[in-house]
């Protein structure tokens, strides 16, 4: 093994350590941290629980319930028990749904990955070529608009676009349904893929117009920076033409920025769906999370607040890899440093 | 037979009376116009390097741009730039730079960062086989072949250098223009690119050399153009450029060569005019030992004198 090659997998194998270790404590952090405020919750989950029976349910009943579901046990206890069940493999049993939590979260965020996956890919595709049109013509009217169009999404709310759009285009035009991620009052073996897609348009749409503003802006003011850069004078001075210049020099320099900012905003993705889910009762892992918020459902909040942190921390990691292996700056730069 | 007078080969550029201004606007709608180059003339002949020394500031780097045609888009542009006798209209300035006229840059940003070398080197080449030629010029600058598979950031100085020198080797142009080439480099960094220089002049083409080293500047070049304040205030051979300046012609040449270590180390007191606010005559008349009432009255005209130019009242 040469020298550098090992220099180079040693650098991976810390990098590895390293993060492992960031995950292991920021998970350990999150667990208790979201276990304390449930605790201190003022919503009582047998009352929760029961929901609008609450007048026909008596104290014997109520005892029964906060019995079977551990609420009497003291928090260090109930911590202690529901770490036993995220070991299990199940992550305890969700007071919603009656069902293991695991189960609860992989099917909502099947369909959360749907509407988060398409808005990603919208966003990220629409974000990018706005932006390089915008910076390929600084000052320009063109500019100037999807300059203004971003500006204007990016201090817009998530929940107010989805409302807007539910408005013109579910309510007025007819165009999409209402809500919900299937037809309402169809057996589920009959719902199609088409009726999927038509549910899954709205919310999908408004988180890619939202995620859209971010990329675009960045994308933007990254090629206007390199289009005023010494190499790309150089790049005129050697006779090459604009559009070269643009392809071999602005995309180049600015698609690995833009693909590591898309993949870090994956945390800003996960919030943005969570209000899109509620708006349009969309049966994702983000309503999910506000029902067991809601209605006191402690193993499915904390099994979505571990779930997300992971989510988030792996688009963290991607964004932080692919800057660090891709770039040959970063990748090479150290292994030269160190020769 | 009589054999015809022995001229000098035709200019291959030349630059007259080159006006280079930029409108900005200052405090609310006032508007400011900086004046960077102001009536600069000079010319450049097949197989001489033409060194154009001037300090920082005196739009040295805006000629190159100039030149070329890549200066910003709200620059005005005024005077006449020809080429082997034609006029450089900016659809000419498109069609050769790279080509016929070539930049070599001055430092390792003006290579894109995430391009390796080679292809770098290669894209400079206007015909025949890019890739051979690349290889050529790289055995002939002692590049090593692998040196086209890396990456700007991975190149020492010298390397960066020899690559730049490259660009414009490679293009076959026949005019170089070389914007600070050897700034602060190693001594014999230094001497090994500028004789890269003199090499390409030896070839025949013409290299002009523009930097702040009037010392580098006369060991490879045949005349020097003195700037100040964005004008040509003195076109001389370099061998005027001896004892203490007294076959110089211009108060600024001979203030400039008197400012040397080894002449004197003279400092001349003031600094260039505000590009704002240029005086009415002379530009250097608010330092200049022998300004009469005639100097702040008139712009100096560039006169021959002496087998140099000179932009002076007094000079004789």
């Amino acid at each position: 093994m040469r020298p550098e090659e090992r220099v180079q997998i040693a650098a991976v194998l810390v990098f590895i350590a390293r993060k492992s270790f960031r995950l292991g404590t920021l998970l350990v952090a999150v667990c208790v941290l979201s276990f304390w405020l449930v605790s201190h919750s003022p919503i009582d989950p047998v009352n929760a629980y029961v929901g609008a029976d609450v007048m026909r349910v008596g104290p014997e009943q109520r005892a029964a319930i906060a019995a079977y579901w551990g609420l009497n046990d003291p928090p260090l206890q109930r911590l202690v028990n529901w770490g036993a069940a995220v070991l299990r493999g199940d992550w305890g049993t969700s007071m919603i749904f009656r069902q293991p939590v695991i189960d609860v979260i992989s099917e909502r965020f099947t369909a959360s990955l749907a509407l988060m996956g398409t808005a990603w890919v919208l966003s990220g595709v629409f974000g990018f070529a706005l932006g390089i049109i915008a910076g390929a013509r600084q000052g320009t009217w063109i500019d100037r608009c999807i300059k203004w169009y971003c500006l204007t999404l990016a201090s817009t709310p998530t929940f107010w676009l989805g409302l807007l759009l539910l408005i013109v285009f579910a309510v007025w035009l007819g165009w999409a349904p209402v809500g919900l991620g299937v037809p309402a009052g169809v057996l589920s073996d009959e719902v199609t893929f088409g009726d999927r897609i038509r549910h899954l348009v709205l919310p999908a749409a408004t988180l890619s117009i939202l995620g859209v503003a971010n990329v675009a802006l960045h994308t933007r003011q990254k090629l206007v920076d390199v289009l005023a850069s010494d190499y790309v004078l150089f790049a005129r001075a050697k006779g090459e033409s604009e559009f070269a210049i643009l392809w071999k020099h602005g995309l180049r320099n600015v698609a690995l920025p833009a693909v590591t900012l898309q993949f870090a905003s994956l945390s800003e993705l996960f919030g943005g769906s969570i209000l899109a889910e509620q708006v349009f009762a969309y049966p994702g892992l983000g309503q999910a999370t506000v029902q067991a918020g809601l209605r006191g459902d402690v193993p499915l909040l904390l099994g979505a607040v571990i779930f997300g942190a992971v989510f988030v921390f792996v688009g963290n990691l991607l964004a932080d890899i692919i800057y660090r292996f891709v770039d040959p700056r970063i990748r090479w730069g150290g292994r030269y440093e160190q020769c | 037979m009589i054999a015809p007078e022995a001229s000098e080969p035709k200019p291959i550029l030349d630059v007259r009376d080159l006006s280079v201004s930029f409108e900005q606007y200052a405090r609310g709608l006032q508007k400011k116009t900086l004046r960077p180059i102001t009536s600069l003339s000079v010319t450049i002949r097949p197989g001489e390097v033409l060194a154009v020394v001037g300090s920082s500031g005196s739009g040295k780097s805006l000629l190159a741009h100039a030149i070329l045609g890549i200066l910003p888009s709200n620059a005005r542009v005024t005077g006449t730039l020809r080429h082997a006798n034609e006029n450089l209209t900016p659809e000419r300035q498109v069609a050769l730079r790279g080509s016929d006229i070539a930049l070599v840059p001055q430092s390792v940003g003006f290579l894109n960062p995430l391009m390796r070398v080679g292809a770098q080197v290669r894209s400079a080449a206007h015909n025949g086989n890019a890739a051979e030629a690349q290889r050529a010029i790289f055995a002939r600058y002692r590049l090593a072949p692998e040196v086209a598979g890396m990456y700007p950031f991975q190149l020492s100085g010298g390397m960066t250098r020899r690559v730049l020198v490259s660009t414009a080797m490679i293009s076959g142009a026949s005019l170089i223009i070389a914007d600070e080439p050897t700034p602060g480099m190693h001594s014999a960094v230094v001497e090994e690119t500028l004789g890269h220089l003199r090499e390409l002049a030896g070839e025949g083409r013409a290299v002009m050399l523009i930097t702040h080293d009037i010392e580098a500047a006369l060991t490879i070049a045949d005349r020097i153009a003195v700037l100040y304040a964005g004008t040509t205030v003195e076109i001389a051979s370099v061998a005027d450029f001896t004892g203490d300046g007294q076959s110089l012609r211009h108060p600024y040449s001979k203030a400039l060569w008197r400012a040397l270590p080894q002449n004197g180390f003279a400092v001349t007191p003031g600094a260039q005019p505000v590009l704002d606010e240029l005086p009415p005559g002379c530009l250097y008349e608010p330092r200049c030992p022998m300004s009469t009432p005639d100097c702040t009255g008139a712009r100096p005209e560039v006169r021959a004198l002496r087998g140099g130019v000179v932009r002076c009242f007094h000079a004789a």
